[in-house]
């Protein structure tokens, strides 16, 4: 990530400890993660300690460290979603993607996130994937829309 | 936008707008809310905008509005003057719609609401069961505007409240809300005026007004529905808030998740600053009051009050001990008042009708409505608002419409993580705050959790101290490893490595972590599993005792297995990841049990019930 465009973050939340979440929310947003070199030089930007920026950025479930796949499938685990199955559609994707909830697939295509709840109960058990919702979800139906992305790519994988 | 000078010209104001729009015009509203929007409904909004202009319709406006609530039944699209409800409309049904309803006048049966227990059909929205149990007076608004239009807002008398509480001045306006007995709407249920007397008498150069838009409590999402569909009102019960405590700067801290909640607040502010309802001198009084947006970055304990400030100031969100409370010393020290999304909304109301009309609903102790989202095993999903007071039993069964595919009711949960779960043979309770709190439970922020009789308690209090494990600050050492220990316990159950003994070191554990623990996350952690012991021990005791899961859920004491509806499609096996399942066409298949992992596809792709868990 350019430095400059952190500089026009932290000109836009105001150069301040109180603006450190905004700023770190926003560099995630252009970013996808934290960069290294972005919180380095949000410290010092803020003359804030680089322990107290690491602190924030680890604290908060948003944040992440390491890079993001190009495609987040995000699931729901709300106690709605669980009580209908939502554990299941995680592991599913473990199985399909080979990687740990939490982890992002070596070619960088597929990160598998959960997330506590994202008040669509409704149509629960949910995946979010790239911001689109995929309500009523199944196992198999997951497994089917993950090998669909997957052949887009172009068979990559 | 010309600011508005004098509360007086405010009604001079709304009389403008409404002129422009008379109570009979024709609209036809579209919900937009996260659960329809999840169905398409942006879509749907789309279809309309253009077949309403290809087929040249010029009588009926379109409407562009927040949730409805019957998210179960998206997407909803309601036809005003008259409350017409189409349900379950998809963008190919639009043209069809403007052209014999909008335009000819016909009802087009297939869209309306049809009762799933007496078959009846209801052509319009309020005389549909889930509708006509409920009082909505927050959410009702919410299919009448649009959440973009502040004239919206104002049309349906908006900031009519915030003119009429200058008019009579601070001192009448925390009078009035202490005499409504407003009580805090996020879960604790402390009254909304005494805090903010507290706050007022505070003596400092500033004083703080805040909104906790936090909403972390899975399963509940009435403050995301309420900040989407309806911001003004939040804004407005927040100005009031100011002028009676004496503050000139209020904050609202977001979730980062709900980014279209942040996206309507951001504009509704824009708007409000326009007409001179925030900034300078409100509505030519001597009030300055501004409101500022800080997004949360996805942490549950933020939803407490010290944590909540300490993220706000920009450190982490840590909770503090509170032997000085935050109405007097708050955020950067300073008197500050917390309320929550829905607690902020209900203070316009009840300015403008009064506490006297706002008493008159609920009970004695608990006054008003109560927005809960009722979810999990129930018929109709959906966000309701109801008298406080309302039976368990009324709202699962009359406005929820019971249990789908003819199961049984077996718990309901209340109060997300810090609440507990409760049997059948407490239906007939009343839901107000006191109520549920001396059950065992809470009725928290609103969460209404509804499980039948394939939901595994045990499951479920391993889920709520996993969700807590994780979202423990860490700052004292019974909750950080208190709920961690628990959770391990609870998992032993669950995997069938549990005696009697584990149960009666979850429930001696239980008492320390609620004891020692600082913040109401540690004190109310194990209200789940507390309660679920309490009221379905049978069902720990099945795991432990017989190592088997009755509701069939806890995977290592579970098989799945084919019975003799089996008409050997072979589905199950060409989908089986472990091609464990073997069988030729048309005859009984077999699951190999040493292979099998669990992952529970052949049930998901079985069409003839042939796959059954034990």
């Amino acid at each position: 990530m350019e430095l400059s465009r952190v500089d026009a973050i932290i000109e836009r939340n105001g150069s301040r400890g109180a603006s450190l979440l905004a700023i770190l929310q926003d560099v995630q947003d252009e970013a996808n993660y934290l960069p290294r070199e972005a919180l380095e030089h949000v410290s010092k930007r803020l003359e804030l300690p680089l322990a107290r920026v690491y602190a924030m950025a680890t604290f908060f479930q948003a944040f992440h460290l390491e890079p993001r796949g190009k495609y987040v499938c995000t699931v729901c685990m709300g106690t709605a979603c669980h009580v209908r199955g939502a554990a299941r559609l995680v592991e599913q994707l473990e199985r399909d993607l080979e990687v740990k909830s939490g982890g992002t697939t070596k070619d960088l295509q597929f990160t598998v996130e959960e997330v506590n709840c994202v008040g669509a109960c409704a149509l629960g058990p949910l995946v979010i994937i790239n911001g689109e919702y995929h309500g009523t979800m199944t196992a198999d139906r997951l497994t089917k829309t993950v090998e669909g992305l997957k052949k887009a790519e172009g068979g990559t994988r | 936008m010309t600011r508005i000078g004098k509360a007086s010209e405010l009604a001079a104001y709304r009389a403008e707008l409404l002129k422009k729009r008379p109570a009979d015009a024709k609209v036809v509203a579209v919900c937009c809310g996260t659960g329809c929007n999840a169905y398409g409904a942006q879509k749907v909004y789309a279809a309309f905008a253009a077949e309403l202009a290809k087929q040249g319709v010029k009588d009926w406006a379109l409407r562009s509005t927040g949730c409805h609530g019957f998210c179960e039944r998206g997407t909803l699209v309601v036809m005003f003057p008259e409350g017409m409800l189409y349900q379950r409309v998809k963008p190919e049904d639009v043209a069809e719609i403007v052209e014999k309803t909008l335009k000819g006048g016909e009802t087009l049966e297939r869209f309306l609401y049809d009762d799933p227990v007496t078959g009846e059909k209801h052509r319009l929205e309020h005389e549909i069961p889930f509708y006509k149990h409920q009082e909505r007076l927050i959410l009702g608004q919410n299919g009448q505007l649009n959440p973009e239009s502040i004239d919206d807002y104002i049309a349906l008398g908006g900031y009519l409240g915030l003119a009429k509480a200058l008019e009579h001045g601070a001192d009448w306006t925390l009078e009035e809300v202490k005499k409504a007995n407003v009580r805090g709407r996020g879960g604790g249920g402390f009254p909304a005026g005494k805090k903010w007397e507290t706050c007022r008498n505070a003596k400092s150069d500033k004083h703080y007004v805040i909104c906790n838009a936090d909403e972390g409590d899975p399963g509940a999402f009435m403050d995301r529905s309420v900040l989407e569909g309806n911001p003004h009102s939040v804004i407005e019960g927040m100005i009031i808030g100011a002028l009676a405590i004496g503050s000139d700067e209020g904050f609202i801290y977001v979730r980062h998740e709900y980014p279209l909640a942040v996206k309507r607040l951001e504009q509704a502010l824009v708007e409000a600053r326009g007409l001179g309802l925030l900034g300078e001198k409100i509505l030519g009084s001597s009030l300055s009051f501004d409101i500022r947006i800080n997004r949360g970055g996805g942490a549950f304990v933020c939803g407490e009050s010290t944590a909540l400030m300490a993220s706000i100031e920009g450190r982490v969100g840590e909770p503090r001990a509170k032997h000085i409370n935050t109405a007097i010393q708050g955020l950067y020290n300073k008197p500050s008042n917390l309320n929550n999304v829905e607690t902020w909304a209900n203070i316009p109301l009840v300015i403008n009708r009064g506490a006297e009309w706002y008493t008159s609903i609920g009970t004695k102790g608990s006054t008003g409505t109560k927005i809960f989202s009722l979810v999990g095993k129930v018929n109709n999903t959906g966000l309701v608002e109801v008298p406080m007071g309302m039976t368990l039993r009324k709202i699962i069964f009359e406005i929820g419409g019971g249990i789908p595919a003819g199961r049984k009711f077996k718990a309901v949960q209340t109060g997300g993580p810090s609440g507990g779960c409760l049997p059948a043979e407490k239906l007939d309770l009343p839901v107000d705050f006191d109520t549920l709190w001396n059950e065992g439970s809470m009725m928290g922020s609103g969460g209404m959790i509804v499980m039948d009789d394939r939901t595994c308690m045990v499951d479920v209090a391993k889920y709520f101290l996993g969700f807590l494990k994780f979202e423990s600050c860490g700052k004292c050492t019974t909750c950080r490893e208190g709920i961690r220990r628990l959770h391990e316990l609870v998992t032993a159950v669950t995997e069938g490595r549990a005696t009697e003994e584990t149960l009666q070191l979850i429930e001696d554990l239980s008492e320390t972590v609620e004891a020692a623990s600082l913040c109401a996350l540690g004190t109310t952690a194990t209200n789940p599993v507390r309660s679920t012991l309490k009221f379905f021990r049978e069902e720990y005791l099945a795991h432990v005792k017989e190592r088997r899961c009755p509701a069939a859920v806890c995977k290592t004491l579970i098989r799945y297995d084919i019975n003799e509806k089996c008409t050997g499609c072979m589905v199950c096996a060409k989908r089986c990841p472990q091609k464990c399942i073997s069988g030729e066409r048309k005859k009984l298949h077999v699951i190999d049990q040493s292979k099998c992992i669990k992952c529970g596809i052949c049930l998901d792709v079985c069409k003839f019930d042939a796959v059954e868990v034990k």
